[in-house]
């Protein structure tokens, strides 16, 4: 306990140093080490090794695959994640609770669930997959399934991380432009939607990051063709499968120094929105 | 720009809010709608504004029916208690926000927005924090770039609501008596609501007085402290004390004990309003005699509360507080000015 | 004025018109409706295709029966130990401060940013043959990979943060003020715990308990990794799912699949109901609500 009080203030509650080693070694055991053994398996390949691994054409198509995909669906999720929170902040209609409530199913769903029903929609003969068969629009097995995987996945991060803000966002912004002479539309773009920039980027990201490294969902809808519409995350299960363990550390170290980018980038997103705007996201 | 609020009544969902009100508001004075929370003030204020919709009647500015109008249209300055200062915006876009937003038509060159805008902001002494964001401001601050803002688009009318109540009290008494000056030197019509009596007898040309949506008394500072109108207005501009009275023969009479004032006119029973420090110390028969329950010094007078008629009635006066009065158990003493108002 | 203009409908200054409301309204939900509420109904009419009885049969084959079985051993395993370090970490957090401490709280929520099939992979690699451990524990006969093991330790990994980032916010808000009161009165840190400081965090407690445990029992992609996916050992329901339905098992696969999604249905009905009776009782949290 002397030991430690050098770093922490003195408090007379009890517990610091069970608690606090208790969390530090099942951090270090659970996720510290682990993850250390990833990034020491892919640079046992050495310099070279590491990226004839990382620029192998197979990876570098999942990799695009994943990405263009995670992009256009969080794109897409922007938009209609924005038009939800603010119809579920704004508007009072019958039901509003339980589509509130619904928006939170894909965090509860389990993805293989997800993705299998997805692929009954989405597949030739599913429901939807039907009419779009009729306009010549494949959608299971191609990216477009992958991006509706994504889309469904990604929805909850962006609707969740503007609605508290749209909430917090008083009348008295809309009633102050409306008085300078703005119209509705010009209240509405040039008022309420850049206050919202921060929290609409900070929900852009997180599904973006979670898209990125989804695999559940996107498998059974995917179609897995090599070079068309496989994801960076099977091609490590293959690789796994193909006892090419280093291979596999490879695509996963460059995904994670891309998703920790990722975190960074957020975390500079909110930084900056709280010291500019006075709140982060 | 005169406004003339005329036989308005306004109901949110059924709830009468405001009843009937009608009020003259003259070209270029500075008027103060005062009243407790309820008292329909600011529902008036967001009515002239065009925030709402009033249920009946209408709004004149000058000859001109603003009712048919959005607010857009009606070209007012609003200025809101927690500011609204648009978070995304410097503090020169906040200010240029109005200009900016109009049609091409009349929408001022850039440069020529710019300019206004830094005029503003020098008018409101802020001049070289244009590039700072309101959560980097002062409470008093981002009140002052609101002000700003308002005034940029050269309203008709200004209208504030309860525009200092969310600083504190330093703050409070410095903007009141800048806020006048900006209003002296820039002639606006200036509707202002407020809760606290002090900020409108000390700032406003003429008082509304309101309470439970409808208006108690309209008149300058002075005629609305010195000649309330009902007892409510009594009670709610100034201290009062209050005591049940019965008028006989022209006098006034606590119980069976004269107050020593005469010439009253009416008979029976009346309930007499006096200021605490309206008084008179005297030693005759003829006046009120009370029992000192407390005594504490305020600042630079002495509030003595007494009791009266047994312990039936309690009043407090005002003395000045090395006045050796302050030291008796019993004090003798006659209102100075009272107003008496039909029995309760 | 033209005469038009007296009868015009004045707008109000923070509302669309219903035209445009109900417009936004419908748009919302149709894109609700496309992407999020029909996979949920076809889970279940796929279960039924084939009738009552088949969903039964289906549900009591001995593969479904030891998926669920093992399902549930792994929930009643990773949750408890989430648990303990989500009231660990969130004591050490909220009731003192020491340096790095928002590093840490970052480091804690490090899981969510990582890929499913990459917190399975740290573990094969930690643990599979070509790793240093791998042959030691092979030497002591001890079966992490694909086995048990290896599927607690991959769902305790994804499900990490569930627990500690409900409660962390939750008891920073709280403050110290009632625990330092107990002890003034002489209660032991036990004590405090267990009778001030668990009262006041318990419907937190419970809503983190109830996400962390969805998790927990639909894990896929990490799970997959470290299963080994050997029939009736070490698949869970939600792999059982994929073996049903890559063996073109269709009523089986939704008849599991439905049982999954009637626990994130379950999960969000109750999490739903702690929002609105407890909801001051939760921390407000952007993630999840």
């Amino acid at each position: 306990m002397t030991r430690l009080g050098r770093f922490r203030q003195p408090s007379v509650i009890p517990g610091f140093g069970l608690t606090f080693g208790f969390t530090l070694t099942y951090f270090s055991l659970i996720i510290l080490v682990p993850l250390v053994a990833l990034v020491l398996r892919s640079t046992g390949l050495g310099w070279n090794g590491f990226w004839a691994a990382a620029l192998d054409p197979r990876v570098l198509a999942a990799l695009r695959t994943s990405f263009v995909t995670a992009l256009i669906a969080a794109g897409v999720n922007v938009v209609f994640g924005t038009l939800i929170a603010w119809v579920l902040v704004r508007y009072r209609f019958p039901g509003r609770r339980i589509f509130d409530a619904m928006v939170d199913l894909p965090f509860a769903l389990p993805t293989a669930v997800a993705g299998i029903a997805l692929t009954a929609i989405y597949a030739p003969n599913g429901f939807i997959g039907q009419i779009a068969a009729q306009f010549g629009i494949r959608i299971a097995y191609t990216p477009i399934g992958i991006t509706i995987a994504m889309i469904f996945i990604g929805l909850p991060f962006v609707v969740r991380t503007i609605q508290p803000i749209l909430e917090e966002t008083s009348k008295e912004v809309e009633e102050a432009s409306a008085t300078l002479g703005a119209n509705r539309f010009q209240t509405i773009s040039r008022v309420l939607l850049p206050s919202l920039t921060p929290a609409i980027l900070t929900g852009f990201a997180l599904a973006f990051a979670r898209a990125v490294g989804e695999y559940g969902s996107v498998i059974f809808i995917a179609g897995n063709i090599p070079f068309v519409s496989e994801i960076a995350p099977l091609l490590i299960v293959i690789r796994l499968e193909e006892f090419n363990y280093a291979g596999a550390a490879v695509i996963a170290t460059v995904m994670l120094a891309i998703s920790f980018a990722m975190l960074f980038v957020l975390n500079l997103i909110q930084a900056w929105s709280r010291r500019r705007y006075g709140y982060g996201s | 720009m005169e406004v003339r609020v005329q036989n308005v009544r306004k109901e949110f969902d059924r709830f009468p809010a405001l009843h009937d009100v009608s009020l003259d508001i003259a070209s270029g004075e500075l008027i103060a709608l005062l009243g407790p929370s309820g008292s329909g003030k600011t529902t008036l204020l967001r009515l002239i504004a065009g925030l709402e919709r009033p249920t009946a009647g209408k709004i004149f500015f000058g000859a001109e029916d603003a009712s048919e109008k959005n607010v857009q249209e009606r070209n007012i300055g609003f200025v809101f208690q927690h500011y609204a200062l648009f978070r995304h915006m410097t503090i020169l876009e906040n200010v240029s926000f109005g200009l900016e937003v109009r049609p091409r038509a009349t929408r001022p060159a850039k440069a020529e927005i710019r300019r206004r805008a830094r005029e503003l902001l020098d008018l409101v002494q802020l001049s070289g924090l244009e590039k700072r964001y309101p959560s980097q401001l002062s409470g008093g601050q981002r009140q002052r770039v609101a002000l700003a803002r308002a005034l940029a688009i050269e309203p008709r009318v200004l209208l504030l609501d309860e525009p200092f109540g969310a600083l504190d009290a330093q703050v409070r008494r410095e903007l009141r008596k800048w806020l006048r000056e900006i209003h002296d030197r820039t002639g606006h019509t200036t509707v202002f609501v407020t809760h606290d009596q002090e900020e409108a007898l000390e700032l406003a040309d003429r008082l509304c007085v309101m309470s439970q949506g409808k208006i108690e008394q309209v008149g300058t500072p002075d005629s609305v402290y010195d000649h309330p109108q009902s007892p409510f207005v009594f009670g709610f501009i100034g201290e009062s004390s209050t005591l049940p009275v019965t008028v006989e023969r022209g006098d006034l009479w606590l119980g069976d004990r004269p107050l020593g004032v005469s010439g009253v006119e009416g008979n029976g029973p009346a309930q007499l309003y006096f200021r605490p420090h309206d008084i008179e110390l005297v030693e005759a028969d003829a006046a009120l005699r009370g029992v000192v329950a407390s005594s504490r010094r305020v600042g630079g007078t002495r509030r003595v509360e007494l009791e009266l008629g047994g312990s039936a009635h309690r009043v407090e006066i005002d003395l000045p507080f090395d006045h050796p009065a302050g030291e008796r158990s019993q004090i003798s003493f006659r209102p100075k000015r009272w107003k008496l108002f039909p029995a309760v | 004025m033209e005469a038009s203009l007296q009868h015009r409908q004045v707008t109000s200054p923070t509302n669309e018109p219903a035209g445009v409301r109900w417009t936004l309204i419908l748009a919302g939900l149709v894109y609700m409706a496309l992407f999020i509420v029909l996979p949920v109904i076809a889970v279940f009419s796929e279960a039924f295709a084939q009738g009552w009885g088949a969903f039964f049969q289906s549900l009591q084959s001995p593969d479904a029966q030891s998926a669920i079985r093992l399902t549930l051993l792994v929930a009643a395993i990773a949750v408890p130990l989430n648990v303990v370090f989500g009231i660990c970490a969130s004591w050490a957090i909220a009731k003192f401060e020491f340096k790095g401490k928002a590093f840490l709280i970052t480091l804690i929520d490090l899981p969510f940013s990582v890929s499913p099939v990459i917190s399975g992979l740290v573990y094969v690699l930690l643990f599979g043959s070509g790793s240093v451990l791998g042959p030691w524990l092979r030497s002591y006969n001890i079966e992490i990979l694909f086995a048990v093991p290896g599927i607690v330790l991959a769902t305790i990994f994804v499900t990490f943060p569930f627990v500690a980032r409900e409660l962390i916010p939750l008891m920073q808000d709280q403050g110290s003020g009632d625990e330092e009161a107990a002890i003034s009165l002489g209660a032991s840190g036990w004590q405090t715990f267990w009778k001030v400081t668990l009262p006041n965090i318990k419907w937190g407690l419970l809503y983190g308990v109830l996400l962390c445990n969805a998790r927990a029992m639909g894990e896929f992609g990490a799970v997959a990794v470290v299963s080994g996916k050997i029939r009736g050992q070490t698949t869970t329901m939600p792999l059982q799912v994929e073996m049903f339905y890559n063996e073109y098992q269709s009523t089986a696969a939704f008849a599991l699949a439905s049982m999954l999604a009637l626990l994130a249905l379950v999960t969000l009905v109750l999490k739903t109901a702690l929002e609105w009776r407890f909801g001051d009782e939760l921390a407000a949290t952007g993630r999840g609500h």
